[in-house]
């Protein structure tokens, strides 16, 4: 054993190798990523490392693994599960040999996704077990015992945890690798009853399923964390039924405040038999819970099988917001509206503020030099005077939305973009419909929706903005990057070969920095009939050096702004006396966008990246084969 | 000795590096340590902040309001707005110098820095203002602010650490050949 200070998703890694993980496969996503980039950082090397190109490929992998006896992971955000929920409803009727954890991070806030949906929900409609840790040093606990709950009953288990867990530190001991659990997968064995589903199969298990789940409850009530954290004096009448990281703000809010305490650990199946316990004599319970009132149903479900007449407050009652994270204030009002005001607060004993100047507006932006920007500026710039819809996607590319630049319309989940474009356009005739997709995006649920629109005979432009890599959830390869997460060096998949085999024949690529050749591209591009793509390529500027910074010369800047109100770039700011361009060098790129446009010439020193689509530039609507191999 | 610390700023200005100096040289003393962050899409210009907890005695990563002891400000605005954390009594050192929000800069929204200032000086008691452009132009690089804040924060007395700490956790988590720059921000504001 040895003390390291971990992020939470980094002890979940190091939990599950200590457990003898043999497979590890995921989607990057807030907050799940840094959970499979540890495990490839900290391989004993022995353990195969994926990125796949979505969940549900994740998810299928992990279940082979799985069924061959090895102990996998599938990693994923939570709107990730929806993607993978395909195969994993049907994988919970088959069942695992060697132990399955499907490690999903929720997001209440939401603070970087599209959905607040509750993965213990998702538990009970797929009949999966699940796992909700509280903290970061029990996530690395936890994830071990999960392992082998999963391997005891044949079941894939879910690990639930939510972003105060996932991107929490601590500093806690984890075991040497000489330590680490090693499991040897016995390999696959044939038998036809019992990997191949078909209805016969899935009734009779499915009777399995549920009987072993109803078993589970009194199995799991006896599991040591639900627990039941006594009263503090005789006589009380309260209980708090909490989860998660709620946990830990009851215990830092109680203040001494008698009350009983359940911690929910496994909310599916419910510990049915610990929850009784903890019901016994109670007039009135408070469930702090986040996301789905998970706890809050089940203990009502539990007084009404039993007949019990203990009130149950919660969501549902308006004590405990509907929506939304929870924080430290949150859970001290509600039980202080609970139990009444603490004798002993160490809260609240802060400065009484006068109202404070309004603070600053900060959505996130574009970074300063994003190629995206560019790619929007020109599409904007080309249409000018039509009638368009821009139907966005997800990534760093959705910031596009943001003023000035105004240039995502819609945005729904990964890859929707292409179908809504096609929709819009088969109701619109004369509306020139755009879909913005990523290069991970594209490759993780674009390529479907391309097809569609292709053989539907859509009319659309599809705008592949390919920086060369996963951004928004920090730099991961994707199948257009030629390189795999365990570090091998591959061949690509080629986006243009993709759109041309679908049978697309205006496929053209272009970089967006060069900002004239690409509204002449895009003018072109989106004149043509049916379903026609333009990729802009332009790596991430977190992927390479700058090469020059650009500066406004003074006495030519006339002061107009058009830089500043068109590019909403975060660099360009105003001098010292708020009339003329500036640019702030810590953060510029030398992009060089502000330069092509500035109506007198008065920016320069930038340098276009010149390995960038330079050898790419195709105008040509013949088989275009990408140099790439940009940042080798 | 427990303390409660908040730092905030703009995403790309270094608050979980010096989160991470901090954990580093707690956990290098044997101190308990539990830190949360901004980590996501609000790291793009958004605002960022870090909740970082010294000490025994505590389960949640999250502070409570009025229970911090620091507040390290990266940016006046954004120190505004973390204010209601702060104790009675408690300390905060701040970056004068703003980042102005595109939002403002396009004219969709409206951001008095000097305002800020202002507000802070009127209610905090325990005030340091640090110079972000003078110590970036005297240690030649606008970089290592967070370090510069770090030393700040040290002469405070409310970090619970000691230079020596903060100097070896430095040596740990940074680059041989930035050492000498980073250990001159943590002396700047000495002067």
């Amino acid at each position: 054993m040895h003390k390291e200070f971990l992020m939470g998703n980094e002890a979940i890694a190091l939990g599950a190798l200590a457990a003898g993980v043999n497979l590890v496969s995921g989607y990057p996503g807030t907050p799940s990523t840094e959970v499979l980039e540890t495990i490839a950082k900290r391989n004993p090397g022995n353990v195969y490392v994926e990125w796949s190109i979505n969940e549900k490929a994740g998810m299928e992998v992990a279940a082979g693994a799985a069924y061959a006896g090895a102990r996998a992971l599938v990693t994923m955000k939570q709107v990730g599960l929806n993607v993978a929920s395909d195969p994993l409803m049907s994988l919970e009727y088959i069942g695992v040999k060697g132990g399955m954890v499907v490690l999903v991070a929720d997001d209440p806030g939401p603070i970087s996704s599209q959905t607040e949906q509750d993965t213990r929900t998702f538990g009970m409609f797929s009949k999966v077990p699940v796992f909700d840790p509280a903290s970061v040093s029990e996530a690395y606990e936890m994830i071990q015992e999960a392992f082998d709950f999963s391997e005891k009953y044949g079941t894939p288990v879910f690990f639930r945890a939510t972003t105060r867990v996932d991107h929490g530190y601590e500093a806690l001991e984890v075991k040497d690798p000489e330590e680490y659990y090693v499991n040897k997968p016995e390999g696959f064995v044939k038998d036809p009853s019992r990997w191949v589903i078909f209805p016969r199969l899935s009734v009779k298990n499915h009777a399995l399923i549920e009987k072993r789940n109803a078993e589970l409850k009194t199995v799991l009530s006896g599991y040591y964390r639900n627990q039941i954290i006594k009263e503090s004096a005789d006589g009380c009448r309260k209980g708090i039924a909490t989860q998660g990281v709620n946990f830990m703000y009851t215990l830092d809010s109680l203040h001494g405040r008698n009350a009983r305490v359940l911690r929910v650990a496994t909310p599916f199946p419910f510990p049915e038999k610990l929850a009784l316990e903890f019901l016994e004599g109670l007039d009135e319970v408070l469930c702090v819970e986040e996301l789905d009132p998970v706890i809050e149903r089940a203990l009502i479900f539990t007084c009404g099988k039993y007949g019990l007449n203990v009130k149950i407050r919660g969501k549902m009652t308006g004590d405990i917001p509907p929506s939304g994270e929870n924080s430290m204030e949150i859970v001290g009002n509600a039980l202080t509206g609970f139990l009444g005001e603490a004798e002993d607060t160490a809260a609240g004993s802060g400065n009484a503020l006068p109202q404070p100047p309004a603070l600053p507006v900060r959505p996130p932006v574009l970074c300063a030099g994003c190629p995206h920007r560019a790619s929007f500026y020109a599409v904007k710039a080309a249409m000018r005077g039509k009638k368009t819809i821009y139907c966005g996607d997800i990534g760093c590319y959705t910031l596009g939305n943001a003023a000035p630049l105004d240039m995502c319309d819609t945005c729904l989940c990964m890859g929707a973009g292409i179908g809504i474009a096609q929709g819009v356009g088969h109701i619109e005739p004369n509306t020139k419909c755009f879909a913005f997709v990523g290069d991970s995006t594209f490759f993780a649920s674009g390529i479907t929706g391309t097809v569609n629109a292709f053989y539907n005979q859509a009319d659309m432009t599809l705008v592949v903005l390919d920086n060369s890599t996963t951004a928004m959830t920090g730099h991961q390869p994707h199948p257009g990057t030629g390189r795999t997460v365990m570090g091998q060096v591959v061949e690509k998949v080629s986006i243009e070969k993709v759109l041309r085999a679908i049978g697309l024949t205006v496929v053209e690529t272009v970089d967006p920095l060069d900002f004239a050749l690409s509204v002449e591209t895009v003018k072109r591009v989106a004149a043509e009939p049916g379903v026609k793509a333009i990729i802009f390529r332009s790596p991430c500027i977190a992927i390479t050096k700058p090469k020059g910074r650009s500066h406004v010369d003074p006495n030519k800047c006339i002061g107009c702004g058009k830089c500043i109100r068109e590019l909403g770039c975060p660099a360009i700011i105003l001098d010292s006396d708020g009339k003329k361009a500036k640019i702030d060098t810590s953060m510029c790129t030398g992009c060089t966008l502000c330069e092509q446009i500035c109506p007198v010439k008065a920016i320069s020193g930038g340098t276009k990246n010149d390995t960038a689509a330079a050898g790419n530039s195709t105008n040509d609507t013949v088989a275009s084969d990408p140099k790439g191999g940009r940042h080798e | 000795m427990s303390k409660n610390i908040i730092l905030c700023g703009v995403g790309g200005q270094g608050t979980i590096l010096a989160s991470r100096l901090i954990a580093t040289a707690a956990m290098d003393k044997g101190i308990p340590i539990k830190t949360a962050e901004t980590i996501g899409m609000a790291q793009r210009g958004g605002s960022v902040f870090s909740h970082v907890r010294i000490g025994e005695g505590t389960n949640s990563p999250l502070i409570g309001k009025g229970e911090v002891d620091l507040i390290i400000g990266f940016e006046p605005g954004e120190t505004v707005r973390q204010l209601p954390f702060l104790k009675k009594g408690g300390a905060v050192v701040v970056s004068s110098r703003p980042v102005m929000p595109v939002s403002a800069m396009i004219g969709q929204s409206h951001y008095d820095a000097d305002a800020m200032v202002e507000y802070l000086k009127a209610n905090v008691e325990h005030l340091t203002l640090v110079d972000a452009d003078k110590a970036a132009e005297e240690l030649g690089s606008a970089k290592v602010l967070n370090v510069v804040l770090l030393g700040a924060a040290l002469r405070s007395g409310e970090l619970g650490l000691g230079e020596e700490d903060l100097e070896n956790a430095i040596r740990e988590k940074v680059p041989e050949k930035f050492l000498e720059l980073n250990k001159k921000a943590l002396a700047w504001s000495r002067e």
